[in-house]
């Protein structure tokens, strides 16, 4: 039931580029399509380790500033007459190199806070964002700094037997995206409804009791900020191919904002919440632009979010589902507990 | 000679000022029912988080199957099949009991290898098997513990004493050689205790150890092989249930609470 209705929904967005051909909605609908997947990469530490980042956008930005060098080129001077020279790489392998280069980010900031926990996470997260800003700033050779780095090649892709494909058109980054998406999506899904994942729910709901079965907090904190930081950067690096100049306006804090909106009103800790999430507030400021000025816009803005979680403060799509009826304890589970028909007794 | 499974020597735990144990010595044979008992406050969870990691004694020393447990972490000794259960009601509320036994077979959960993670998140076959056995698993335990026709409800939404029994089978999921019950019937009607006492014999038979902290004198009397008497943080007497019965220092540390009763009942139920 859950799957055919995630398949409609994608189906539904595969369909859009066919019969939406206003190219100011397409492109809208592209970068809301990266934020969604950051949203997505940041519901999986706050909707299921309960892991606040405030810094996530950090992740995103290091992954558009790797994959646009990688692809760029750089020749950075370190010492005296010792260069750093790399040449210019297919676009392909800057997206790779973001996910890893992001997810090892992500490993390091876990280490760094979680085996202190508390509000550390929340703390160094906002750190790390703002440090990673500045050395984009500031490291002029490198970056540019804020005179930003232009001309970043659209993504290629080599398809066997039709030669290469440049990712050129809003139409091919639109499905671009929406790969990367659901791809992100699936990888998440199965992440969560893997012992990992089940791991990750027992320590937000009672840490002491997760620790006496033998869960590792550290470990199973860390995993899920790499995995995070990864599908962040992946988003980070297709804005990059896309919006093609990156300047370090990518880690702007109301970017990480944006995000824990998309991700709190659609509901945190599920699955399909920052989609639902992500396509209102991605797409609200675009409606509202052409009929109020700036100010009006973000009261708007504001009162949608208040509306929202005043009425459904779990967010959109937990508070829908049990509506419906569909809540976590459904009918598949029932089955599940009556496949064993042996007595209890043989295997306790 | 039987097989020492957890020895405690010469622990001591300080809160600030206040002494919480001094010097405990004790030990707990393999297939032992053992059970610490004492007035409120004598030390008998602060005892259990020593044992399991939660907490540093200021003196002495945890041994576990030969193992010296300083330094190590509460999931490293769960992973070394030392399993606990908590004094107060301690489930995951907001998962059903059935995934909170899933939760609970973590340690079953781990695939051998580096490749662990991939396998699960791509549902190769290996992780697949795995999932399917922890299931299976799952619904054998919630059944076996008593819970079947809740599998499907929030843990939270449990009666107390079935949230109890929720704790257990939790335990049970993580695959004990030896399990610390903090208090389990606390809660419980008398036909639920009674109830739960076959339960923990059955569990002790199929060769897992138990240590046991109850208030519930005529229930520890009758599952006991041994038990161990805790007062203000030192053991006061140690032996079988016939014999702490008659001890006069036990006695002594019961009625110091007014607690007649409990002899009376003991005495009744002997
Ligand atoms: N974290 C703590 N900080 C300060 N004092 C503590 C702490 N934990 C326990 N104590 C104190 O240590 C003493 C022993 O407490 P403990 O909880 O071990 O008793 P207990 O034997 O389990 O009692 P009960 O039967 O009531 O559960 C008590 O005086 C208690 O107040
Ligand atoms: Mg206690």
């Amino acid at each position: 039931m859950k799957q055919i209705v995630t398949l409609l929904c994608l189906a539904f967005f595969a369909s859009v580029p066919m019969w939406l051909t206003d190219p100011y909605l397409l492109n809208a609908l592209i970068t809301t399509g990266i934020f969604i997947i950051g949203a997505m990469s940041l519901n999986l530490l706050l909707g299921f380790t309960g892991q606040l980042s405030l810094g996530h956008i950090a992740f995103f930005g290091i992954g558009a500033y790797v994959s646009a060098l990688t692809s760029l080129g750089f020749d950075v001077p370190i010492y005296g007459d010792f260069h750093i020279v790399h040449v210019p790489w297919p676009p392909i392998a800057g997206f790779l190199l973001a996910i890893v280069i992001s997810g090892f980010c992500g490993y390091l900031v876990g280490r760094l806070s979680f085996s202190v926990r508390g509000a550390y996470f929340v703390i160094v997260t906002i750190s790390f964002a703002e440090v990673v800003r500045l050395v984009a700033l500031n490291w002029v050779e490198l970056t540019q700094g804020p005179l930003a780095l232009t001309n970043i090649p659209s993504i290629t892709i080599g398809l066997p037997g039709l030669g290469y494909l440049v990712l050129k058109t809003k139409f091919h980054n639109y499905y671009l995206v929406l790969a990367v998406a659901a791809i992100s999506y699936f990888l998440i899904s199965r992440l969560v409804h893997s012992h990992y994942g089940r791991a990750m729910r027992g320590l937000m709901e009672n840490e002491t009791l997760a620790v006496a079965v033998g869960i590792d907090v550290t470990k199973t904190l860390t995993l899920a900020a790499v995995i995070s930081a990864g599908i962040a950067g992946a988003a980070g690096s297709l804005y990059a191919h896309y919006i093609r100049i990156i300047d370090p306006d990518v880690f702007a804090f109301i970017s990480t904002v944006t995000m824990v909106i998309m991700v709190v009103s659609g509901g945190k800790g599920s699955l399909a919440g920052p989609v639902v999430g992500g396509v209102i507030f991605g797409l609200l400021p675009v409606f509202l632009r052409p009929i109020m000025p700036p100010e009006a816009q973000w009261i708007t803005y504001g009162v949608v979010l208040i509306v929202i979680l005043f009425v459904m403060p779990r967010g959109i799509v937990p508070s829908l589902a049990a509506k419906l009826g569909l809540a976590r304890a459904g009918g598949t589970r029932r089955a599940s507990v009556a496949v064993s028909e042996r007595t209890a007794e043989e295997h306790a | 000679m039987a097989e020492t499974v957890l020895s405690i020597e010469h622990v001591a735990v300080h809160f600030g000022g206040l002494v919480a144990i001094s010097d405990m010595n004790f030990h707990v044979n393999k297939g032992e029912i053992v059970s610490l008992i004492g007035p409120n406050g004598a030390g008998k969870t602060t005892a259990f988080n020593v044992m399991t990691g939660f907490l540093t004694p200021a003196k002495g020393a945890v041994n576990y199957c030969g193992a010296d447990l300083k330094g190590k972490k509460p999931h490293e000794i769960a992973d070394l099949g030392l399993i606990r259960t908590f004094q107060r009601t301690s489930v995951f509320p907001n998962d059903t009991v059935y995934d909170n036994v899933l939760i609970g077979l973590h340690r079953q959960g781990e695939l051998k290898g580096k490749l662990g993670l991939a396998e699960a998140i791509l549902g190769l076959p290996r992780a697949r098997a795995s999932e399917k056995a922890q299931r299976a698993r799952a619904a054998e335990l919630v059944r076996w513990i008593g819970l079947e026709a809740r599998a499907n409800d929030l843990a939270g939404s449990l009666s107390y004493g079935e949230q109890r029994l929720v704790g257990v089978a939790l335990a049970l999921a993580a695959q004990p050689k030896m399990l610390l019950l903090d208090e389990p019937v606390s809660g419980m009607n008398a036909s639920e205790t009674h109830t739960f006492v076959q339960l923990i014999r059955n569990i002790r038979d199929r060769g897992v150890t138990i240590l046991l902290v109850e208030h519930d004198m005529p229930m520890v009397m009758s599952v006991s092989d041994r038990i161990v008497v805790l007062n203000y943080g030192r053991i006061i007497a140690e032996g079988p249930p016939d014999e702490i019965r008659k001890n006069p220092a036990v006695i002594e540390a019961y009625l110091g609470q007014g607690a007649k009763d409990v002899v009376k009942e003991v005495a009744v139920h002997a």
